[in-house]
């Protein structure tokens, strides 16, 4: 920790942690000097806690799953058949769909920071953002997948995607068994936000009975 | 700069913290953290390469034992302080004691949905043709720039594959640096794992990066 930023001009904030006093300095210190709108932080942190989030993806995968050419058209362009269902903007600007298969499975990872796509899949998890998943989802996947309960066989191929540029990555599950003649809706339920990083598998009909 | 950032191949942090029905966020003061970030680059003081830069200049110590938000916290005062918006003694005491200097713009709430909405699109059209296509071998130069790069140390001076073309995208090296967008291709190479970490590793294993045009030469 740098220098602390402990001040008692105002209430009594002695109940506040160092970083809570730091943030409440800098925001005050923004907001004085007219750069900063309180309503603005309200609205975007209400964006990410209301608004966006991992259903956005689970409908994208769903109706990958329902329908053949959207499934075509997201692998293909991924940002337009995205932004078609109303899915765009900040951290989606560049979208890549990749499709898991038996053959192959696909992981998502930013070892540098923390590059996720928001539109589709909201702000992402502590874990995701954290040097234990960040430092060995290039090493060591399967054992990465085994703490997410994960076990693949030995046969199928492990692709991992270092999200180092401004291109976002969302994974396709596989559509799992038993899932026929379910509308997207039904199937949308069926998706995890760790089956689109990667981290996970799409569930089973019977794990929501 | 090889920071403490540069996670990618490192062991020892211990097993993955999995949280059930995680919370978007864990404090109050990891709302407002996270909002006065996007608000700030909102007002066009600094780039998104820029804000990256500030924080991975963190001392590697302070880097890996802050927690995310606190991470983006002690960026944004950096970049405050460097951008003339803030002076070091402001933070120290917490108030506003000289007048504000001029930004671009300022966040207004109504604006918060059409801004996320466009956000920022990185692509760019440039003349010059892209000197690789998907399927050519490529090694990645064996660099160790000081400043800001987007080639993690465990992808240098490796023999890869394009494996996808992405057009042309502003190049973080120089934009960091208030150097310019200099945009240039940008390709996914993709690197079998014991090219990367050796005969040990999971034979059925590939990785990729996205990587731009300087970043490789032929192979």
């Amino acid at each position: 920790m740098g220098h602390d930023h402990h001040h008692h001009d105002h209430d009594d904030h002695s109940h506040l942690s160092d970083i809570e006093l730091r943030v409440r300095a800098l925001e005050s210190i923004l907001v004085e000097k007219g750069y900063v709108d309180p309503a603005a932080i309200d609205a975007l942190v209400e964006t990410y806690e209301v608004k966006v989030g991992p259903r956005n993806g689970a409908k994208v995968v769903a109706k990958a799953w329902a329908d053949p050419a959207y499934r075509e058209w997201l692998l293909s362009d991924a940002t337009a058949a995205i932004a078609s269902l109303g899915f765009v903007g900040r951290q989606g600007e560049h979208m890549v769909a990749v499709e898991n298969t038996p053959e192959e499975h696909n992981m998502v990872v930013c070892t540098l920071c923390s590059c996720y796509p928001w539109p589709v899949l909201g702000l992402p998890p502590v874990w995701y953002k954290s040097a234990p998943y960040r430092s060995r989802a290039v090493l060591d996947p399967r054992g990465v997948l085994a703490e997410f309960g994960v076990t693949l066989p030995e046969t199928t191929r492990i692709r991992v995607w270092d999200s180092t540029a401004e291109v976002r990555y969302l994974v396709i599950p596989m559509r799992p068994e038993g899932t026929e003649g379910m509308d997207e809706e039904a199937l949308a339920d069926l998706v995890t936000r760790d089956s689109m990083i990667g981290t996970g598998l799409a569930l089973r009909p019977e794990a929501l009975r | 700069m090889n920071g403490a950032q540069d996670l990618g191949g490192m062991m020892g942090f211990g097993p993955i913290a999995i949280e059930q029905d995680e919370p978007w966020f864990h404090a109050e003061w990891e709302r407002r953290a996270f909002g006065l970030t996007l608000a700030m680059g909102a007002t066009g003081s600094w780039n998104l390469d820029m804000s990256r830069h500030a924080r991975e200049t963190l001392p590697p110590p302070e880097y890996l034992t802050s927690s995310y938000y606190e991470i983006w916290v002690k960026g944004v005062e950096k970049l405050v302080v460097k951008a003339g918006l803030v002076t070091p003694e402001e933070l120290k005491l917490g108030k506003a004691l000289a007048a504000p200097a001029p930004v671009k713009r300022v966040l207004r709430a109504e604006d918060v949905p059409a801004v996320l909405a466009r956000g920022g699109p990185t692509e760019r059209r440039i003349e010059q043709p892209a000197r690789f296509a998907v399927g050519d071998h490529v090694l990645t130069r064996n660099i160790h720039p000081a400043g800001h790069t987007r080639l993690p140390r465990y992808a240098r001076g490796r023999r890869g594959v394009v494996e996808r073309v992405h057009g042309a995208h502003v190049f973080p090296d120089t934009n960091a640096q208030s150097q310019g967008e200099n945009p240039q291709w940008l390709y996914t190479i993709s690197f079998s794992g014991r090219e990367l970490w050796g005969e040990e590793a999971d034979p059925t294993l590939v990785v990729s990066i996205d990587a731009w045009e300087s970043y490789l030469e032929p192979a």
